[in-house]
């Protein structure tokens, strides 16, 4: 009844073509986990980009961060994000139970996919998400080329 | 203060996510993370300030049963409109996080703010039970 239930291996170890696949889904599913396309492990403040062929909006969560002590700037195609988070003033006489959120400075460095139109960068703060569009240079831009029939 | 915590640039940046109990299923769609909190207490109360990216005062949801406290933050997607996801380091989704209260809170005046996506919940003490003087009236 249960004589060839794997025919396509019938020659090599069916368990080893399992293992296989199951290696394969394992790395499948680890990076889909990270949240796709992720190198490295990132540092604070994690960050997303979005694109279309306008340009780049990246988005980072900085809760607790005074918009006013972000810095933005972009040379070229290299975005930097720098900023600290203030360790709020709490006079003496209090005791932590716990402490799980960091303080201090932050800098962050992200390698853009084109050049941007530096002028027009903008960046709005909501909520402790910081968003930065970023419109890609007008000379970088893809152009359409027109193809002229020679009749 | 003695205590600096952790710095910013060495704390871990993935979020924890909420462990769901077996059998049960959240009824909103995407997941949900544990807030990073710190708790701190003065003489008069007790603080508790979590993380909570992307929640305002319109999106959270705070309640006391018995002595458990919940925090829930619901995000909303900000993706920007016409953009594709391109590259991401982060998930976003809702926020959850219990805590068990002792008996000295003052439930009745439990306060909760939240700007740029930091939550503070006060948690005032209960004063010292006052002696209560009984006066003996002659019969």
């Amino acid at each position: 009844m249960f004589r060839q239930p794997f025919g396509l291996y019938r020659t090599s170890n069916p368990w080893r073509e399992f293992e296989r696949m199951r290696r394969e889904m394992d790395r499948v599913f680890n990076e889909f986990n990270r949240g796709g396309r992720l190198s490295a492990a990132p540092s604070f403040p994690a960050m997303n980009a979005w694109r279309n062929e306008e340009g780049v909006v990246i988005t980072a969560e900085l809760p607790g961060v005074n918009p006013e002590e972000i810095d933005i700037s972009v040379v070229g195609d290299t975005l930097t994000l720098t900023g600290s988070r203030q360790l709020e003033d709490l006079g003496e006489n209090v005791k932590y139970h716990r402490r799980e959120r960091g303080y201090g400075k932050f800098t962050r460095t992200f390698q853009l996919p084109f050049a941007v139109e530096a002028d027009k960068v903008g960046a709005t703060f909501e909520k402790g998400v910081l968003q930065i569009l970023l419109p890609r240079a007008e000379a970088e831009k893809p152009r359409k080329i027109s193809v002229k029939s020679a009749a | 203060m003695a205590n600096n915590g952790t710095n910013l640039q060495t704390q871990e940046v993935e979020k924890q996510e909420v462990e769901v109990a077996e059998g049960t299923e959240r009824t909103r769609s995407g997941k949900a993370y544990i807030p990073r909190a710190d708790i701190y207490e003065t003489d008069n109360e007790l603080v508790i300030v979590a993380d909570m990216p992307g929640v305002d005062e319109n999106s959270l949801d705070i309640t006391l049963e018995k002595n458990v406290l919940s925090i829930r933050g619901y995000v909303e997607s900000l993706a920007p409109e016409n953009y594709s996801l391109a590259y991401a380091e982060y998930e976003m989704g809702d926020y959850e996080r219990n805590f068990t209260l002792s008996n000295d809170i003052d439930k009745d005046n439990i306060a909760a703010k939240v700007k740029n996506g930091v939550l503070h919940v006060h948690l005032p003490k209960a004063g010292p039970a006052k002696a209560r003087k009984i006066t003996v009236q002659a019969a």
